[in-house]
């Protein structure tokens, strides 16, 4: 008998870890979203009570994945001789379903003998490229992915995407009974077609990482195995596709961002504004790779959105002081940036460059701008900038209003706390 | 296998084709046929041959007001998706920039098909 604290611990340590990686592997069975998730779910559960009476496995995720495919196994041959006994209002439908099944393993079998040790990459991507098909529209494959792939959970999704639960519900539903109704294959694609699916693959990695930079809800700022999982994945899409400059911009952009992760929050979790950080703690080698990539990428040609996120990124982070950080070149980048991604956060950032280049009131004018914007309605950093801005003017009455507007939107514990702090700098303490 | 059917867009004038263009639909239908994969295909009539019925009134044309209408459809038999979308793909319409392919699975069919 195994300690029921460490083996309730061992199950969540595997669930945060090899959820992806288990569930992957199981839909390859499974060949529905629904039905191996659920068998997934099964898995964790019949651990807690396996684990406990024969000791954690060496490999969990390993023992987890048979579990569930054992289980997903179970059901399509339960649901097929359930269809077998029924009486046979159509038997040519009764044998199809088996003509089916038996080529359904048989693509199983060539499967996996063409892969004989599927890795844990490719798992991973094989899920990703699956929900990135061009046969679903792109908010449902983020949806999806960040989801299935990443674990996160629908209200997360939701925030991170600003749209109600109910509809990411919704969107989550209407994009799994297209993968089944119109059979969508699970599998990589072949390397013609990895252009068509690559935008949305970029896309939804990048979200991955940006939710684990600032996590949507909770204690914490970050959530590093959201971050972890984003670096590992641009990696191995960079070892997939060498030469795509939107790949490597997307790896430059994790490894800048990535570098700053311990200096973001002081030793209490405070949030650190980046003039408060320590630049003498940023990995240098990090820094060194993401600027051979964009310099490489740059030298490609037309520059791509993740490679100018990645330029504006660098910039930030080769100025020796913040104060020193090149706002002109930056607010160019913005602009550049804005031509290929013409996105309203992007346009909200740019008015920070653009408020040291040229001054406060030019970037009001630019926030002004986009208040107008609905889509920014219940964006917190919105509020937040224009805080600042009104702060450094020497309005404190309006930036503490814009302060508190600001702590309304946020569910972010370490980000509530910065906000409340500067709110009480500007006005009345904030309980 | 599944069954889906490939519904083939164009714009009004469909059937106006070029003796090439025909020439590259009959091709591409032989290579359907041969291969074994088309279970059924029909070719339409222009649309100002179509009639619309709503509720009780009929009224003359297509039952969408749309730029583009349905030239014909056809039915395939193929494993998943993406086996389904290079079916459709081949065809030679697909790149006379006019219209387009839709490609929805079949979820019935009466009389059940024989295979």
């Amino acid at each position: 008998m195994t300690d029921a604290d460490d083996v309730a611990r061992a199950v969540a340590d595997a669930h945060r870890r090899e959820w992806a990686f288990v569930l992957a592997a199981t839909v390859r069975v499974a060949q529905d979203f629904d039905l191996a998730e659920e068998c997934v779910q099964e898995a964790y559960a019949a651990a807690l009570s396996a684990w406990r009476r024969d000791g954690v496995p060496a490999k969990p995720a390993a023992w987890l994945t048979t579990t569930a495919k054992r289980r997903a196994m179970d059901a399509i041959r339960r649901e097929r001789t359930l269809r077998s006994k029924l009486p046979l209002l159509i038997e040519l439908e009764g044998r199809e379903g088996q003509e089916d099944q038996e080529a359904r393993e048989g693509q199983q079998h060539h499967q996996d003998q063409a892969d004989p040790e599927a890795t844990v990459p490719d798992e991973r991507l094989r899920l990703i490229f699956t929900c990135c098909h061009p046969a679903l529209a792109q908010e449902a494959q983020l949806a999806l992915t960040l989801r299935l792939v990443c674990g996160l959970s629908t209200p997360d999704t939701a925030r991170m995407l600003l749209v109600s639960e109910s509809t990411m519900a919704a969107r989550i539903t209407r994009a799994k009974k297209k993968i089944s109704a119109a059979r969508i294959p699970f599998r990589v694609p072949r390397a013609a077609e990895l252009p068509d699916r690559l935008g949305a693959v970029l896309g939804v990695v990048h979200l991955l990482f940006t939710a684990g930079h600032t996590a949507p809800s909770g204690p914490d700022l970050l959530r590093t195995e959201l971050t972890d999982r984003a670096l590992f994945l641009a990696r191995t899409l960079r070892d997939l596709m060498p030469d795509e400059p939107e790949v490597r911009g997307l790896l430059a952009l994790f490894l800048v961002t990535d570098t700053r992760r311990a200096t973001r929050t002081d030793a209490d979790g405070r949030l650190l504004r980046l003039e408060e950080q320590d630049r003498s703690q940023w990995d240098g080698e990090a820094l060194a790779e993401a600027h051979e990539l964009i310099v490489a990428g740059l030298r490609g040609g037309r520059a791509g959105r993740y490679l100018l996120q990645a330029a504006i990124a660098s910039l930030y982070a080769q100025a020796p002081t913040y104060e020193e950080t090149d706002w002109s070149q930056l607010v160019v980048l913005y602009d550049r940036l804005l031509a290929v991604w013409p996105s309203p956060t992007v346009a909200l950032n740019r008015t920070v460059p653009l408020s040291m280049a040229q001054g406060p009131e030019k970037a009001f004018d630019a926030v002004a701008e986009l208040e107008k914007d609905d889509r920014l309605a219940r964006y917190p950093y919105l509020p937040a900038i224009k805080a600042d801005l009104w702060r450094r003017l020497g309005r404190d009455a309006e930036a503490t209003k814009a302060y508190r507007q600001a702590l309304e939107l946020t569910d972010n514990e370490a980000e509530r706390a910065f906000l409340a702090g500067r709110a009480g700098e500007t006005g009345p303490p904030v309980r | 296998m599944a069954q889906y059917a490939i519904l083939l867009f164009d714009t009004a004038g469909a059937g106006d084709y070029t003796p090439e263009q025909q020439q590259a639909s009959q091709r591409h239908a032989e290579d359907l046929i041969e291969s074994g994969v088309l279970s059924s295909a029909y070719a339409l009539d222009s649309v100002e041959t179509a009639t619309s019925v709503r509720g009780d009134a009929v009224t003359d044309g297509p039952f969408i007001d749309a730029k583009e209408v349905v030239a014909g459809f056809y039915v395939v038999e193929a494993p998943d998706l993406d086996a389904a979308l290079e079916l459709a793909k081949r065809n030679p319409a697909v790149q006379w920039g006019r219209g387009g392919i839709e490609v929805r699975p079949v979820v019935g069919s009466l009389p059940p098909s024989t295979r």
